[in-house]
């Protein structure tokens, strides 16, 4: 096992956990950061951020696991996340989903074989007053790395793709 | 009608720098804090106004909030915690990220005067983990607020501590539950604990916590500059102040509007939203979170407020109204509903975890026209089955919508029945 945070990261590290009285108390932010540091959560990386909390690797693992915003898998540079849920429903959320499986070629949770793009049905995004939204993870971008998209269509999710995948291809 | 141009954390929503400490302040803001602080307001003097402002919890319960406050211990050794609730994951619910998207101040600024009410040194404020901005904004806020002496060791220099942190969450609906949101905070998977003890007396760490709502703590800066009975009178009996409403589905003009407490549902989906876009006919309404038993279209001139919605047969909820139009089958509708909450239950309890499967694939049955022997009566009885039975309200919250879907939409859900498809939809 050879993973470690940067010092960058280690810093960030220390600031977290700074804010809790106790260590584990910092366990979903630190797994954040994990994430974002190792662009998903393997096995290694619940041991190492379990053993710098102090925390055993099984109960990393537990929670590591409830939560869906933890990638257990690697995912796409692009993790693009549609709401079906009631508002989206109502408004195209389920056509637009549709439209990017055939689009990409993928079934749910599925990954495009360039590794660009993951596709993910997901629930209430709670940006229901701008439905059919879509979430966008950019593995790469620590500033910002999520992006909500709102008020879709079929066409202005064609030019959404096609935008990231221009970005994919200037930084790789 | 009451006063419709009264506006309070939606006020200054033009002005786009909004999220600023600077303009937070031009706009008259931590004023309260400064009244409270330096006017010699005491804890419990704040603790009144709240009381008297008939303000109800707006997470979904309704709780008074004042109350609440109340069931802290007198007498304690241990920290208080204060707790915001900003998972916002309740399915047509959209309003707490306005707020702290837009008007971060207005939560920090109540954070600090209700820590100090409730004589506690320490918030968090738990976000979902999604809402990135929401987090940024809330983060900038509180860096803002200690960099003036708001937030930190010595508020405004009277010896009052007050730490506030942005806790993110990281996608798990039943964490909105404030025992599933308390462990969630101690790093732990997000399972309700059993109640009793409460919270306020066994919350975080083990310390009196009391658990309120976003857009519950962004009105006590106001309540607290304005007085409570002030609050109290912009709104109807029993249900003080305004409210963040919001109408999404299929209108002309979805959105949030700020208006009080009672104003009839009807004036929001007509007058504010614009009614039905492309001139789809109106069927139902699913009042506030998809948690919500659905009402029809002919209902809609209940007054939202917690009482009247009540007794039409529904629950006033978040404020978030989801519009359906003649077209849509309602057993569709509700498998998605069900669906989520199958996805979502934690699984810790039996009737829960089983129950919002069985209803998730008992409904997705009859919506195929292949219901099991027993049909209605069957969900009903799985309903039943749940209702009262688990560890926290996830599957109550599953079951209402079932169950109200089947009262109000009962000719169409039978007709499901033995049909080999859907009669709607096809
Ligand atoms: C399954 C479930 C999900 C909930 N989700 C939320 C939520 O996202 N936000 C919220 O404020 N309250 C939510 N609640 C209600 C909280 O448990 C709690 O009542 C509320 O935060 C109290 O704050 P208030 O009194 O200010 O409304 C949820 C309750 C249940 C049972
Ligand atoms: S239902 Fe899609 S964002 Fe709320």
């Amino acid at each position: 096992m050879s993973l470690a945070f940067s010092d960058a990261a280690m810093r960030r590290f220390e600031k977290i956990v700074s804010r809790y009285p106790n260590k584990q108390a910092a366990l979903l932010p630190v797994l954040h950061l994990a994430q974002e540091e190792f662009g998903y959560v393997p096995p290694e990386a619940m041991e190492y951020v379990g053993a710098l909390l102090g925390v055993p690797p099984i109960k990393v693992q537990h929670v590591a696991t409830f939560y869906t915003m933890y990638n257990l898998k690697p995912v796409g540079r692009f993790h693009v996340q549609v709401c079906t849920n009631i508002a989206c429903y109502l408004t195209g959320g389920p056509e637009i989903f549709a439209h990017l499986k055939r689009k990409l070629g993928v079934e749910n949770k599925g990954t495009t074989a360039d590794g660009v793009f993951t596709l993910e049905e997901v629930e209430c995004l709670a940006a229901c007053g701008n439905a059919p939204a879509i979430q966008v993870n950019d593995k790469h971008d620590h500033e910002w790395p999520i992006v909500y998209h709102e008020d879709q269509t079929v066409a202005k999710v064609d030019a959404l793709i096609a935008d990231l995948r221009k970005k994919a291809s200037a930084s790789p | 009608m009451k006063n419709l141009d009264v506006k309070i954390l939606t006020k200054h929503l033009d002005d786009p720098e909004l999220h600023t400490l600077a303009a937070y302040e031009r706009h008259g803001g931590y004023g309260a804090l400064r009244k409270a602080l330096k006017g010699g307001m005491t804890p419990e003097k704040i603790h009144e106004e709240v009381k008297a402002s008939n303000l109800r919890g707006r997470g979904g319960a309704g709780f008074p909030t004042g109350i609440k406050w109340g069931f802290l211990p007198k007498q304690t050794e241990k920290p208080v915690y204060l707790v915001i609730n900003a998972d916002e994951g309740e399915p047509g619910t959209f309003k707490d990220r306005l707020i702290m998207e837009r008007n971060p101040h207005s939560l920090i600024e109540g954070c600090i005067l209700s820590c100090f009410a409730l004589k506690a040194n320490h918030c968090f404020i738990y976000i979902r983990g999604e809402l990135f901005k929401a987090i940024k904004r809330i983060e900038q806020a509180i860096e803002e607020a200690r960099a003036k002496g708001y937030v930190g060791p010595n508020v405004l220099g009277t010896g009052f501590r007050c730490e506030i942190v942005a806790h993110p969450g990281a996608g798990a609906y039943i964490c909105g539950e404030e025992m599933a949101l308390i462990e969630s905070l101690e790093g732990k998977p997000g399972q309700p604990r059993n109640k009793p003890p409460f919270p306020a007396h066994v919350g975080l760490f083990g310390c009196p916590t009391i658990v309120n709502n976003v857009e519950t703590i962004a009105y006590v800066p106001w309540i607290v500059e304005n007085g409570g009975q002030a609050y109290s009178d912009l709104g109807s009996d029993r249900n003080g102040g305004l409210k963040i409403w919001g109408v999404s589905g299929s209108v002309k003009r979805p959105g949030l509007w700020e208006l009080p407490m009672g104003i009839p549902m009807r004036y929001l989906i007509e007058e504010c939203a614009g009614g039905m876009k492309d001139g789809k006919v109106m069927k139902g309404v699913i009042p506030g979170g998809s948690s919500c038993p659905p009402m029809l279209a002919r209902e809609i001139d209940v007054a939202l407020d917690i009482e009247s919605i009540k007794k039409a047969g529904s629950m006033l909820g978040t404020g978030c109204v989801t519009v359906f139009e003649e077209g849509i089958c309602t057993v569709r509708l509700a498998q998605r509903i069900a669906h989520f909450y199958e996805h979502e239950s934690c699984g810790q309890c039996t009737p829960c975890r089983e129950g919002t499967g069985w209803l998730y694939r008992n409904v997705k049955r009859l919506e195929h026209g292949d219901a099991l022997e027993g049909g209605l009566g069957l969900l009903e009885s799985i309903c039943n089955r749940i209702l009262g039975n688990t560890i926290c309200a996830l599957g109550d919250a599953a079951a209402m919508p079932i169950q109200g879907f089947i009262q109000r939409f009962g000719d169409e859900w039978a007709a499901h029945l033995g049909a080999g498809r859907c009669p709607i939809q096809g």
